[in-house]
């Protein structure tokens, strides 16, 4: 059962009008463009971020740079690693927050809502209080943290008011858990498209529509699919079965150059919108 | 994840289960060549200042150090777990000389993740895990240490959770594995329990205990058994040494404890050496077994609650230590046990010349002759 400070949370945050769900178009799936902040630089990172959203993109989902990336694939890994490296001084969540609201300070409200990725411990570094509040002052909508063991979840979310926290689904998880998973997740679940980190597949699990159904009938917030989609032919077949399509290592790969970033999301914002009625 | 969570249950079960514990006791008598001694060295005690000394011999142990405890339990779960390959993650190379031992014994198929630069600095057993039928995986992320290890074989076992088992080296990581880790390592510390009333002494005889913490395995082996059967009055002073570098005062060294904050590395919550950003920062020991960032979060516990002490020892401290006992007791020491040794002398002053103190010597210095050489032991 979903407890009342979940169902709050789910109704969206003052600070973030209508949250992440908003993203989520009625009659097609979302498309969701993970880049990573400061990469290759501050300067690139933040036209790359304009053009996913010019381009497309749904909801933005930014990288926090993490030296120890643990669900992270090479090409997100090197990315942090650059990202660190290109700052020259410290670039972690405190910076990548005060990036967000810049980016969020011209797209205005009628930008794609933005989640912050990050590992547990930058959070904890700043202050689970002092990140929620910096978020919400910058005009966030959510946080995905993949190493937050949700059992362990509490304090964060007593801290996030106002602020949608994105729970991962696995393709290992147990009945039982996709319904906590479901209750307690806010703006929408992230389904995990196999097992392992993220990067992109060549193939796609057969499995995968049987496992967007039994995560939807655990919640009723919009499911999303990640790790793993790098084509705009496997985010269209995704976006047949699920609410949204998450697109992160195959667009940070272009992250340098913005045209092409921009380029590479239309063709798959393309895909992606044309997906119920076929695929290419 | 699904997999901790069947892994505590399995651990659970099976630690509930005499025909497990049967052969695991079995093994670690014929096998490993348990118990270890626990060796009164007279003359390392006359140098150091105290009454006496009492080394609890897990150089030993067979493949060298108390590793072997821990693999021989674990790849055993993972056979009972319908298990066929187990990966590892090794910084100075006993944890994998280890898993590779008992893979092989049991049949499993096995894969290390190493640091590249441990694995420069610890050739022998890199050799060792090949001639032993293991693939040794080089990690070049970070410093190309033992935490790059730790993160690169979390990151593999998520992907292949199916068939593989992952052995993890010390007392930390998500649970169940600190708990895991130190049930299979008490046995050092029921042992010296058992072996001080074989000798007609009582823990009432003990001043200090010691042991060398990297991610805290040994210690939490050692210690553990005291804290659960003895009561508070009648403790011996329980003490941890760990990786001072070359200063703690430097941003060379690995004391996690003494200046770590509090932090989340690997799937725990304990002290962490970290920047400002809450990344982890590379440690540093002439150890390669103890230049880990964090340290398992049983110790963090048991430092706040005030139940054990944690010092930091410094690489020229170490290696004086295991000089000393060289030369006192015609016993090489690994460098990691030697951070426990240089407590002595300390402890000798603090405590007084009739003091009794029990070292934990985890392992034998073979696999550190290059480095002590480089660091020029014994130049004339
Ligand atoms: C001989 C020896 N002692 C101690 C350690 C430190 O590990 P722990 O603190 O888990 O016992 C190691 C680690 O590789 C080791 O090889």
């Amino acid at each position: 059962m979903p407890t009342d400070a979940a169902e709050a949370r789910r109704a969206g945050g003052a600070g973030a009008p209508g949250g992440l769900r908003r993203g989520f178009p009625a009659g097609r799936a979302a498309l969701v463009t993970y880049l990573m902040a400061g990469y290759p630089d501050r300067e690139r990172s933040l036209a790359a971020l304009r053009a996913a959203a010019a381009a497309g993109a749904d909801v933005v989902e930014i990288g926090v740079p993490f030296s120890d990336p643990l669900a992270d694939g090479p090409v997100i890994q090197q990315a942090a690693e650059e990202a660190r490296r290109a700052a020259g001084g410290p670039f972690g969540l405190a910076e990548t927050i005060a990036l967000a609201a810049e980016f969020l300070g011209e797209e205005g409200c009628d930008g794609p809502p933005v989640a912050l990725m990050t590992y547990l411990n930058p959070m904890l570094r700043l202050g689970l209080a002092e990140t929620a509040r910096r978020a919400v002052a910058a005009g966030v909508s959510g946080f995905i943290v993949p190493d937050m063991p949700f059992d362990a979840a509490g304090m964060w979310l007593e801290a996030a008011e106002g602020l949608d926290t994105v729970l991962l689904a696995a393709p290992t998880s147990t009945p039982e858990r996709l319904a906590r998973i479901g209750a307690e997740s806010s703006g929408f679940v992230y389904c995990v498209s196999s097992l392992g980190v993220t990067g992109e597949r060549s193939e796609l699990s057969e499995e995968l529509a049987g496992y967007v159904r039994r995560v939807k009938a655990a919640t009723d917030l919009p499911v999303a699919v990640g790790f793993g989609v790098g084509t705009p032919d496997q985010a269209c077949a995704v976006a047949r079965v699920a609410d949204g399509v998450v697109v992160g290592s195959a667009i940070v790969r272009l992250q340098e150059d913005a045209a092409a970033v921009a380029a590479f999301v239309g063709s798959l914002a393309e895909a992606v919108r044309g997906a119920r009625q076929r695929c290419p | 994840m699904p997999a901790l969570a069947a892994l505590a249950s399995g651990f659970r079960e099976a630690w509930a289960d005499p025909a497990f514990r049967g052969e695991l006791d079995a093994l670690l008598r014929d096998y490993v060549g348990r118990p270890t001694p626990l060796y009164m060295a007279r003359r390392l005690a006359a140098e150091t200042g105290l009454a006496h000394v009492l080394l609890k011999r897990e150089d030993l142990a067979h493949t060298g150090a108390h590793k072997v405890n821990n693999t021989l339990g674990q790849c055993l779960l993972a056979h009972r777990m319908g298990k066929r390959r187990v990966i590892a993650e090794t910084g100075a190379g006993q944890h994998g000389v280890a898993t590779a031992t008992t893979a092989a014994l049991l049949g499993l198929e096995c894969s290390v993740f190493m640091g590249v630069e441990d694995i420069r600095r610890q050739a022998l057993n890199v050799y060792k895990m090949r001639l032993l039928g293991a693939e040794v995986v080089p990690v070049s992320d970070g410093a190309g240490t033992l935490a790059n290890a730790v993160t690169a074989a979390l990151r593999h076992w998520v992907e292949r959770v199916e068939d593989t088992f992952y052995v993890l080296g010390s007392a930390l990581g998500p649970h169940p594995y600190p708990l895991i880790v130190r049930e299979l390592q008490s046995v050092i510390g029921e042992e010296i329990l058992q072996q001080l009333a074989e000798r007609g002494m009582t823990v009432r005889d003990v001043d200090a205990v010691a042991a060398c913490v990297g991610g805290g395995s040994n210690a939490i082996g050692t210690f553990h058994p005291f804290l659960r059967e003895v009561p508070v009055g009648e403790r011996p002073l329980l003490v941890g040494a760990e990786a001072g570098g070359e200063g703690v005062d430097t941003p060379r060294h690995g004391a996690s404890m003494t200046r770590g904050e509090p932090g989340v590395l690997h799937g725990h919550y304990s002290y962490l050496l970290q920047d400002e950003a809450g990344n982890p920062l590379e440690a540093h020991s002439i150890s390669a077994g103890l230049d880990y960032p964090g340290v398992g979060p049983e110790h963090a516990y048991l430092r706040d609650a005030g139940l054990v002490r944690y010092e930091p020892v410094t690489d020229a401290e170490a290696l004086e230590a295991f000089a000393l006992l060289c030369r006192t007791e015609g016993i090489i020491p690994a460098v990691e046990s030697s951070h426990a040794l240089a407590l002595l002398p300390r402890l000798a002053e603090e405590l007084g010349p009739r003091a009794t103190v029990v070292v934990t010597v985890s392992g034998r210095g073979d696999k550190d002759i290059d480095v002590v050489r480089e660091a020029g032991l014994g130049a004339d």
